[in-house]
């Protein structure tokens, strides 16, 4: 501990430099007085007294320095001396500071703010209590969307009772939309978001209200008092944080609710199970009132401690074929599997690998960062190799010299990562309050405790890595052969230049791996936008609108009506209603063709669309045969169906389907139509079996109107939903959804990946360029007199020029054929998540090569064109 | 101040400072000097301005502890007082110093055997 409590010691004195000098000039003063005193006792006069007082006590300033440093933390001083040197260096060459600077900030601000992104979507658990033993349950993914990955009320209540490996099973109602609800206060209704989760939901997850409480066993069952819980953001926003909500009454929907309580601003719903959604109440899901709705609730479990996910797969593999689909019909088989996956993994797994591509990538960038500043500072160091050579002449060690250009680059890069950190909350923050793109989590993306020490990690590293190789380099010079290097009249070292071209090509290697990876993901993505969607998302817009139908039977007169009115606003060329649109929400029924006989689990659930007659011809769904949806198809006639050409192949092969009898959830109906396939999930994924029902037949969940129109959705919503208020008042306000914009969510985050890579590799080609015209440039500069001695002697302007260019593209083309091999390597590491496009793409290579020589070519012209106006004679007087 | 003065070995200061404040007690820089000067008789060429590098080394050692105080004729001064730190310090110091100037003597008294 000895050694421990002298450091603190002398740390101490260190910093308290200044304190510790008048304590000691206030000593040495007394001490003084205290000799002439005594000398004058001995019979001196005063001035003799301080004369031998002052020779007694030898060197004033020298006592002091000698005490200085006897109580100082030397290292600390060269610390303190090595900083004060670095700034004033910094301050001498400010454009050089600045570009470092600038280049740093980038290439850090962009690491911490990926490494944000990626520590909170893969690396952070989620933000529930002991994350790790949560679960999502599913059954596997098929052709039916959300309808065949949930489970009915009764498969819940089998599950519940049965199973062993859980603490305890949860479920929420996987089909809520959004703005579901409205707030009725003074003046216009409120729409908002809410879901039903079943009572035990923010137990389970081991979420605690932070005002409140959560439900009680008896909110829970059928006819039990309304309540509901509210969002931290809701609260804080439409209540003003006020403390007193709880146990207050609202209005939702023409119910009085009670608020029980308040959720944490950790809780966001949304991010972890419907990304992009926002949540603002949280009520009970009465499983009685839910018994006849089919499936409809997603599954999450928390595991007993100690049991494994494969363990408690195993026992859902034996449970869950034996549940049933209702206790009321127990001849319906559920056809139930029930899939495991840790819960983390259910939330961004299928995002790890993008993420790891995107932590790649950023990499990359500081990678090409530090190449990029050691170049700098190599050019710099050719400039002070005088200056180090007198040091070194002087008696300044090899270590210590190193230690001082240590200290240089850490200045830098500290500043890069202060500035760095800055931008990076930026970004972060702008990220987390974007609510279109659909990644998981995203809301609580900030830069925490883990980014800074990865921050502090990344700037250390920077520092060594750029400041290494130029310091060692410089300090290992032989003194006679940098005094003799560094004359004017010389052209430099030839090891010198090697150095920085060989750091240059790797620089644009990089660049090249980079921008292949850029250019195969923005490949990608072009092939998704161009894919035939099925529909026309350009000019369409959708509200959600909502009519009083009295049980149904005035269905198709409210809603004919309806259309009619909003095709009289002016501007609006056609209308029509469905209640699920395509990329949105969906669910499945069975479609089957009458008199086949098939195999259990043979056919795959089929999308099912609600519709009014003319919502086909408004989306721009392709009706490829028979005849739309008729507001004629009634109650009392005929049920009929259209339905997609996938289902049609499947049913009935090579025959024409129009005309044939389908059983439509086992109920006789004939098909109509024939459309084209819609993408119904995603744009990437091939479309599942679809159909689409007069709403006059079957029953819609929820309606939404689609528009078509020349003008910009905003402009028509007042004139709409005053059309929408004279036949339903309570109709609440509403924005106008654009199709593009659900198209737009569906492919955000393969957008926003690519956004963010076609970024990096933008950054990576601008630095790569600059190192190029760096080195080109100086060598041009270091070469003036060579230049003019060989233009004395007769060398054309063109033949300086070549010379500079081919010395250009030489480097240029061992880097890209060096980037190039590195690319498909690479390439074939990101496959999974290319879309239609071959790892060796050749049209990315060939532009990505293309670029690049051109890249190099310019910024070899300009110095090139420089090194030809050498004037000889300028050039030859200046030695 | 004449050439014949000793001058002083690295760390010998430190001890006879040591070694003042333990006969002494407490005692401030100036009185440590001339405490020393009259003990070697005046033989020890000092400047008396280097006994504070001693003073802030043996402190930061933890060997001797400061204090501000008033002297006898009513000045400000720093007084400083050995630790028990110190005192054990100073035990083995003067030990070692003790056997080293026997050797010294020895070896330095050594004579010829053929003389």
């Amino acid at each position: 501990m000895n050694w421990l409590w002298q450091l603190l010691q002398r740390l101490r004195s260190s910093f308290s430099n200044a304190e510790a000098d008048r304590d000691l000039d206030a000593e040495m003063e007394s001490h003084l007085a205290m000799a002439i005193e005594e000398n004058m006792k001995r019979g001196m006069s005063e001035q003799e007294a301080w004369r031998q007082a002052r020779i007694q006590f030898g060197g004033l300033e020298q006592a002091k320095q000698q005490q200085r440093e006897a109580r100082g933390f030397q290292g600390l001083d060269i610390l303190w001396l090595d900083l004060r040197y670095a700034f004033r260096t910094m301050r001498r060459d400010p454009v050089f500071t600045c570009v470092a600077i600038l280049i740093l900030t980038m290439g850090i601000g962009a690491n911490i703010a990926v490494f944000s992104v990626v520590n909170t979507l893969m690396l952070r658990p989620l933000p529930f209590q002991d994350s790790q033993q949560l679960v999502w349950i599913a059954g596997l993914p098929g052709k039916g969307g959300l309808s065949s990955e949930t489970y009915s009320t009764d498969a819940y209540k089998q599950f519940l009772s049965q199973q062993q490996s859980f603490q305890d099973v949860t479920g929420y109602f996987a089909f809520s939309t959004s703005d579901n609800t409205r707030l009725i206060e003074h003046g216009e209704p409120v729409p908002l978001s809410g879901v039903a989760v079943v009572g035990n939901f923010f137990q389970t997850m081991g979420v605690k209200p932070i005002l409140g409480r959560l439900f009680t066993a008896e909110e829970c069952r059928k006819n039990g008092p309304p309540v509901t819980l509210l969002s931290y953001q809701f609260w804080q926003r439409h209540f003003a944080a006020d403390p007193n909500i709880v146990g207050q009454s609202i209005n939702l929907d023409n119910r009085s609710v009670t608020v029980i309580g308040v959720l944490p601003e950790t809780f966001d719903f949304g991010s972890v199970f419907s990304p992009g959604a926002k949540i603002e109440l949280y009520g009970p899901a009465i499983l009685e009132d839910m018994e006849d709705w089919g499936n409809t609730l997603s599954f999450v479990g928390r595991l007993k401690p100690g049991v494994t996910i494969a363990r408690a797969q195993a026992e859902a593999n034996l449970l869950f074929p034996k549940f049933l689909f209702s206790f009321k019909h127990p001849g319906w088989g559920g056809n139930y599997t029930g899939q495991l996956t840790a819960l983390k993994e259910y939330v961004s797994g299928k995002l790890r690998r993008s993420l790891i591509v995107l932590w790649c990538a950023v990499g990359l960038i500081l990678l090409i960062v530090c190449v990029n500043l050691s170049n700098l500072l190599l050019a710099r160091a050719a400039a002070r190799s005088k200056e180090f050579a007198m040091r070194s002449a002087l008696g300044a060690g090899r270590g210590r010299l190193v230690r001082q250009l240590l200290t240089e680059s850490l200045v830098l890069s500290a500043i890069g990562a202060v500035l760095g950190l800055a931008l990076a909350y930026g970004t972060t923050f702008y990220l987390a309050h974007q609510g279109s793109i659909a990644l998981p989590l995203l809301s609580s993306v900030r830069v925490d405790s883990a980014a800074l020490i990865w921050t502090l990690l990344i700037t250390v590293a920077t520092a060594v890595i750029f400041g290494l190789a130029p310091g060692l380099k410089m300090s290992s010079k032989n003194l006679q052969e940098a005094l003799k290097d560094s004359g004017q009249g010389m052209s430099e070292g030839k090891k010198h230049e090697r150095l920085r071209a060989a750091l240059v090509i790797s620089e644009l290697a990089l660049a090249c791996v980079l921008l292949v990876g850029a250019g195969l993901l923005l490949h990608s993505f072009l092939r998704v936008l161009d894919v035939d969607l099925g529909f026309e998302p350009s000019r369409r817009a959708a509200i959600k609108v909502e009519f009083a139908d009295g049980d149904g039977n005035k269905r198709g007169v409210v809603l004919s009506e309806m259309l009619q009115r909003i095709v009289a606003v002016p501007g609006i060329e056609a209308a029509g209603i469905s209640d699920n649109l395509p990329l949105d929400m969906n669910r499945s029924w069975g479609l089957s063709a009458k008199g086949k006989q098939y195999q259990k689990g043979e056919l795959p659930a089929t999308f099912v669309y609600v519709a009014t007659p003319g919502y086909l011809n408004v989306m721009g769904i392709r009706l490829l045969a028979g005849r739309d949806l008729s507001w004629q198809d009634g109650e009392k006639s005929e049920p009929v169906v259209i339905i997609n050409q996938t289902a049609a192949r499947y049913l009935w092969p090579g025959e024409d389907p129009i005309g044939k009898i389908a059983l439509v959830n086992g109920k006789d109906t004939r098909v109509i139509g024939l459309i084209a396939d819609v993408r119904e999930s995603s744009a990437e994924t091939i479309p599942g079996w679809q159909m689409y029902l007069p709403i006059t037949q079957a029953g819609p969940v929820g309606a939404q109107l689609v528009v078509r129109t020349k003008l910009p959705p905003a402009a028509l919503a007042s004139s709409v939903l005053t059309t929408l208020r004279s036949m339903n008042p309570a109709q609440p306000a509403r924005e106008f959804r654009p199709i593009q914009q659900i198209v737009d969510h569906a492919t955000s985050p393969r957008r926003f990946f690519v956004v963010l890579v076609s970024i990096f590799a933008t950054l990576g080609l601008v630095l790569a360029s600059l190192g190029i015209y760096g080195v080109i440039s100086y060598s041009v500069t270091r070469q003036t007199q060579e230049i003019g001695i060989r233009m004395a002697l007769g060398a054309t302007v063109v033949r300086v020029q070549m010379d500079v260019i081919w010395k250009t593209l030489r480097m240029a083309l061992i880097g890209i054929v060096l980037g190039a091999a590195a690319s498909f390597a690479m390439a074939r590491g990101i496959t999974s998540l290319l879309f239609a496009v071959q790892p060796n793409d050749p049209p990315t290579f060939t532009s990505t090569i293309v670029l690049l020589t051109a890249v190099a070519i310019v910024a070899g012209y300009v110095p090139a064109r420089r090194a030809a106006r050498i004037n000889p004679m300028t050039a030859l007087r200046n030695s | 101040m004449s050439d014949s003065k000793l001058d002083l070995l690295q760390g010998t200061l430190d001890l006879m400072v040591l070694q003042t404040l333990a006969s002494m007690g407490s005692l401030h820089g100036y009185g440590i000097a001339r405490r020393i000067e009259q003990v070697s008789g005046n033989e020890v060429l000092l400047n008396q301005g280097t006994i504070y590098a001693s003073l802030v080394r043996l402190q930061e050692r933890g060997w001797i502890s400061a204090e501000w105080g008033t002297s006898d004729n009513n000045r400000k001064a720093k007084f400083y007082s050995i630790t028990k730190k110190g005192r054990k310090q100073l035990a083995e110091d003067a030990e070692y110093w003790q056997r080293l100037s026997s050797v010294m003597g020895r070896v330095l008294t050594m004579q010829g055997e053929d003389k």
